[in-house]
């Protein structure tokens, strides 16, 4: 039976991880569906939420190959409705997007943000805990099933507590730190934000994303997102590190450099 | 003052009277080896790396691995534990000089779990519990980098090690290390796969699922890691590694081999292997247990709060310009 069992093994790691589209969504020991798996947003959702046409890039110099891609946005109903001032204050920040879109900076994505930037994000499931890895910056979220304890500190991730609906994995994120953008527009919402994420089936390769922010000191009622979300199904895939810090570094600490000197970018391909 | 070094230390030396010197780690109750709900041996939990064995043996000590009595361990190990954090003396204008106390924030590495260990070191190969020395190649290599960033040491970020850059860290890299600091980390386990994260580092994702090592070799600053389990010891094997990674002066042919189980319902045991020919003529070797501990590791975001690195280059920056202040301001000799 061992000999068996080596052999299998031995076989196995002879042999690529074909990933493939699955023909059935896979369920877990305990019955709900088994979110496990690479999974990534398709979408233009990261450069601005609400719809959009093609845009300059933020910086002029960088040309068409970093201008906006258009988009019908995900917010349902078309606008998010932010009281009259946030609305003022996305626009400032849309204005000064080189500067403080904290993406710039290498800084944690935050919830919804980190789940339709352009990069995959890994699910790992089990029946107390599930963890989200994302690429961008590494981000990690740990997320308690039927958890019940609230933040002890406000975090750029959050503080998740999760339970099943059916077959929809509804995540509450509190405990938000307010200094996170919702994408490269501007969007943005405060420390006082909740936010309620819905992870559903809806094929065997697909999930239907949804989060409703509540955030009464910036909007005047709750808000809902709600995109696809589609499984990687390369062979071999892994999630490749995503470490940005060392390119953020001229944008950060450019101007205490000493004169003369410069950084290492653009050193090779 | 600060009374917890001393309430530790008793806390210390009653539990490890407890222990029955000088094999300590042979005497801990075997216990059936908990499973997760799809077989495999359950390790998950938040543990503390700090232990009261140092990384390398003291050279008195010679070739053994264990304190032979009770009074030995609170000569070195129990000293160890009070001394990390007793306020101490340090020279002006160093940087422990101008840093703030652990101690007042209950950062020093003793102010959390401390695994009591009767090893008189980690490293346990070479049979001197030393790490051996670099090879004159590594030597060289170590050199020729030192003397380059000479005199450079704050021209910019990319000058600064890579802890203070927030990319790694000893704590959290395979091998994983104590640290001066937070040095904790949680285990998570899927089917297929086990996550280890270091409170200051990345999430590593260890495939347990048969896969082969991925033959692109994409380097990768904490490496790639590939695991299996061998009866309830998870093995794990981490190669391609960032040569700038330079762990211990290493090169890219690093290649660390990781061995996790569980020894009682509150430790486990980690011992790693470390081999680098360019680096080491022998391969070497460390133990030392995790501890299991109460409550949740909190998010590190570093880079988010990185104010240290602008305030070092700034400094020398105001440095710089005092400097040429004073030299234009000097009357001509």
């Amino acid at each position: 039976m061992n000999r068996l069992v080596a052999a299998t093994a031995a076989l196995l790691a002879t042999l690529p991880v074909f990933a493939g589209p699955l023909t059935q969504f896979p369920k877990a020991a305990d019955g709900h569906p088994d979110l496990s798996g690479v999974w990534q947003a398709l979408n233009t959702a990261h450069w601005n939420l609400e719809p959009h046409t093609s845009g300059y890039p933020a910086v002029l110099e960088l040309g068409a190959q970093f201008a906006v891609p258009p988009g019908l946005g995900v917010v349902e109903g078309g606008t998010i409705p932010y009281l009259p001032a946030a609305r003022a204050e996305r626009d400032r920040r849309f204005a000064n997007r080189v500067a403080e879109d904290p993406e710039g900076k290498c800084y944690l994505g935050g919830v919804p943000r980190s789940t339709y930037m352009p990069y995959p994000f890994q699910i790992f499931q089990n029946r107390r805990d599930v963890i989200i890895v994302y690429q961008y910056a590494t981000g990690f979220r740990r997320i308690y099933v039927d958890g019940k304890d609230e933040a002890p500190l406000n975090a750029w991730m959050g503080w998740s507590n999760a339970h099943w609906e059916g077959d929809t994995f509804v995540v509450e994120v509190t405990g938000l730190n307010g200094q996170t953008w919702l994408d490269r527009a501007g969007n943005y919402f405060s420390d006082n934000a909740k936010v309620t994420e819905r992870y559903t089936p809806i094929s065997p390769n697909h999930l239907r994303y949804e989060a409703t922010i509540e955030d009464p000191t910036v909007f005047s009622r709750p808000w809902t997102i709600r995109m696809p979300l589609y499984r990687v199904v390369d062979d071999d895939y892994r999630l490749l590190e995503f470490k940005c810090e060392p390119f953020a570094e001229e944008k950060i600490y450019g101007h205490l450099r000493k004169p003369g000197t410069h950084g290492t970018g653009g050193a090779k391909p | 003052m600060n009374v917890r070094p001393t309430l530790i230390a008793a806390a210390a030396a009653a539990a490890i009277a407890a222990l029955a010197a000088p094999h300590a780690d042979a005497q801990t109750k075997p216990m059936p080896v908990p499973k997760t709900a799809w077989g495999d041996p359950d390790i998950t939990g938040v543990y503390a790396e700090f232990t009261t064995a140092p990384l390398e043996r003291p050279a008195e000590l010679g070739d053994r691995e264990f304190y032979s009595s009770q009074e030995e361990w609170k000569k070195y190990a129990e000293k160890r534990i009070n001394d990390v954090n007793e306020d101490v003396e340090t020279a002006p204008g160093t940087q422990a000089d101008v840093h703030y106390s652990m101690g007042t924030f209950k950062l020093s590495e003793n102010e959390g779990t401390t695994s009591l260990n009767m090893r008189t070191s980690i490293v346990v190969s070479p049979k001197n519990g030393r790490i051996p020395p670099l090879t004159p190649a590594a030597v060289a290599r170590r050199d020729a980098a030192a003397a380059a960033r000479k005199g450079h040491e704050f021209d910019g970020p990319e000058n600064r090690s890579l802890t203070e850059r927030c990319i790694v860290w000893p704590s959290t890299l395979p091998p994983i290390l104590p640290r001066g600091y937070n040095s904790n980390l949680q285990i998570f386990q899927s089917p297929g796969y086990v996550i280890i994260q270091g409170e200051m580092g990345d999430p590593r994702i260890i495939p347990t699922d048969g896969r082969a090592r991925p033959k692109d070799n994409l380097p990768q600053w904490n490496g790639t890691s590939i695991g299996h389990w061998e009866g309830d010891t998870l093995v794990v094997e981490t190669a391609g590694f960032n040569p700038e990674t330079a762990w211990r002066n290493s090169t890219e042919k690093l290649r660390v081999t990781e061995r996790i189980k569980r020894i009682d319902e509150k430790s486990l045991e980690y011992s790693f292997t470390v081999a680098d020919p360019d680096t080491w003529a022998v391969p070497w070797s460390g133990v030392y247990p995790l501890t299991k501990m109460d409550g949740l590791l909190f998010e590190y975001a570093c880079t988010e709060g990185n104010y240290g690195m602008a305030n070092i280059l700034a400094g020398e920056r105001k440095a710089e310009r005092d400097a040429a202040a004073h030299k234009s301001a000097a009357p001509a000799k």
